[in-house]
């Protein structure tokens, strides 16, 4: 299971985007609503892991974006074997890696798309999609068998 | 660096020759156009200053002129100063992308040269292009000659750049009748023009690596109101900086310009308001009518479309008894813009002149000294019995049976 915790270690996914009643009016809105994506100077900022980055509250990292999800998938760290296609696909930035070690989904972009099920490698799969609301512990127990291959 | 270009004290070019004249002068550092009849000479003549080495910048030659805008929003947000010129189905083409530039607040200078809008298709001059601008969010500057074309491109970089202002700016000027009629222009020396427009100082660059920003960001019900009243303000608040930028520009060459430009309206008692170049048409039939029958005829020009002077067409008409709006683009189904517009500022006063409308010059049909007298004349007729006695609107210059609409309540 993906350890949640480290996960939620830095600013992603802290807002709602139907925050209501404190909007901003007319005269405090950006100009040309033009989104700065970083407080301060980003210099280098490309060298820098998502958590270290400093990023803006106008930037969709800082909002939690995925509302609208109805199916989820469900990481399974004991048959990964860290090949980072998932990551390579994931059309939202929505697989953590780090050092080439696969952690798991960021469940405040991922959009339910099912990608990083379909392109995962492994007999059997190491990831899979669960219904939005299904626990992660039930999820696992579910896990299928590996696959015999079919003899020709 | 830039071969230099020899300019004579007196020049004698067209609209098209002088609006290119202007870019070349201001440095730009983006072109991106799709040429089109009759805006084709700006970018031909712009494109052999890039040839023969009088420019430094970059010119883009696109596929379409949505192409066209699409590479003048991208040049401008990554920080450069950017134009292009176009002209009718081109203009109409990149509709789309016009409210995109205003709505990103990108200071882009676009030469319009005003033509008919097909079907039937048609290259003469009307201003159905620049009234398919209206609502776009672009400040619209009008040229009624070849040397106020070369100005007010000048003046347009200076205004839509200007940090309070950042909104893309067009120059409009007739087809044909300015765009390809040769008249005496006096250029200001390369120095000086460039001095006046002044270094573009970007704002929100994609190209600053500290700050990147997202353009084009989506806005739904619970933004977007604010965002287009912010834009709005913006616009309305370029007042100050057209005046501002006129003034400087006077002292620099001794040509004075004003939103809203008045000829003999002192002590006129009617008044024709128009765009372009039936403006001098009109002034030089007052001045007839006022040699010839002692009419007080006056005329009133519009010299910023938008921001719409809405407070100074009044002040300049509140004195006058009959006013004729003239609109050069097909109604399509109502009073003209423009004299709605017009008719609008002038019910906010105590006076309330008699206000008709007449649609003329589609397709560059000729609008002559004598329809100007014939409409002053007419007027003067409504200021005397005091009510209008014709349709409210109707059309000059047309062929076939009188044609017209509505009649008035008053009187």
């Amino acid at each position: 299971m993906q350890d949640l915790k480290l996960l939620a270690q830095d600013n992603r996914g802290l807002y709602q985007l139907e925050a209501g009643e404190d909007l901003l009016g007319w005269h405090e809105v950006t100009q040309g609503s033009i989104l700065p994506s970083f407080e301060g100077d980003a210099t280098g900022i490309a060298n820098m892991k998502q958590e270290e980055r400093n990023y803006s509250h106008y930037n969709s990292y800082t909002a939690t974006v995925a509302s609208w999800r109805v199916l989820k998938p469900v990481y399974n760290r004991d048959i990964c074997i860290d090949c980072q296609n998932c990551w390579v696909w994931c059309p939202d930035t929505s697989i953590i890696s780090r050092d080439k070690q696969m952690l798991g989904i960021d469940y405040d972009h991922c959009k339910g798309c099912g990608v990083c099920v379909e392109v995962c490698p492994t007999n059997p799969k190491s990831l899979l999609m669960f219904g939005e609301h299904s626990s992660f512990e039930d999820a696992l127990s579910q896990w299928p068998e590996k696959k015999k291959k079919e003899k020709k | 660096m830039a071969v230099k270009f020899d300019l004579n004290e007196r020049e004698v070019w067209d609209g098209a020759y002088a609006a290119s004249q202007a870019l070349r002068q201001a440095q730009v550092d983006v072109l991106a156009a799709y040429p089109i009849t009759p805006s084709t000479p700006i970018v031909e003549n712009y494109g052999s200053y890039e040839a023969n080495g009088y420019i430094d910048g970059e010119v883009i030659m696109v596929e379409s002129e949505h192409a066209a805008m699409s590479a003048c929003v991208g040049a401008s947000g990554s920080g450069g100063r950017v134009a292009t010129a176009t002209s009718s189905q081109g203009f109409a083409l990149m509709a789309e992308v016009l409210y995109q530039a205003s709505g990103m607040r990108l200071p882009i200078v676009m030469t319009v040269v005003n033509r008919a809008l097909a079907s039937p298709l048609n290259v003469r001059g009307d201003h159905s292009d620049m009234y398919l601008g209206r609502d776009s969010g672009w400040i619209q500057l009008g040229a009624f000659n070849a040397e106020e074309a070369y100005d007010l491109t000048l003046c347009a970089f200076k205004i839509g750049e200007d940090h309070s202002v950042r909104l893309p700016v067009m120059v409009h000027q007739d087809g044909f009748t300015t765009s390809h009629t040769a008249q005496n222009v006096y250029p200001i020396t390369d120095e000086k023009a460039y001095k006046f427009v002044g270094d573009f100082k970007p704002v929100d660059d994609m190209l600053d690596f500290s700050r990147p920003v997202t353009y084009g960001a989506q806005t739904e019900e619970d933004w977007h109101f604010e965002h287009k009243a912010r834009q709005h303000k913006a616009i309305m608040d370029s007042r100050p900086v057209i005046d501002a930028t006129f003034e400087e520009f006077e002292k620099l060459s001794g040509r004075k310009y004003k939103r809203v430009e008045t000829y003999h309206m002192d002590d006129a008692e009617v008044a024709i308001v128009a765009l372009g170049t039936t403006v001098e048409t009109a002034l030089v039939a007052a001045r007839e009518l006022r040699e010839e029958e002692g009419i007080k005829a006056g005329v009133v020009a519009i010299r910023v479309f938008r921001p719409f002077p809405l407070d100074q067409v009044r002040l300049a008409l509140k004195d006058v008894k009959a006013v004729s709006v003239l609109d050069r683009s097909a109604p399509g189904g109502a009073m003209g813009a423009f004299f709605n517009e017009v008719s609008a500022a002038l019910y906010t006063t105590n006076a309330r002149p008699l206000v008709t409308n007449y649609i003329y010059g589609l397709g560059g049909r000729d609008f002559s000294i004598a329809e100007a007298k014939r409409i002053f004349k007419e007027q003067k007729a409504h200021a005397d019995i005091g009510h209008i006695t014709t349709d409210i609107q109707k059309f000059s210059g047309l062929r076939g049976p009188e044609f017209g609409y509505f009649q008035t309540l008053r009187g």
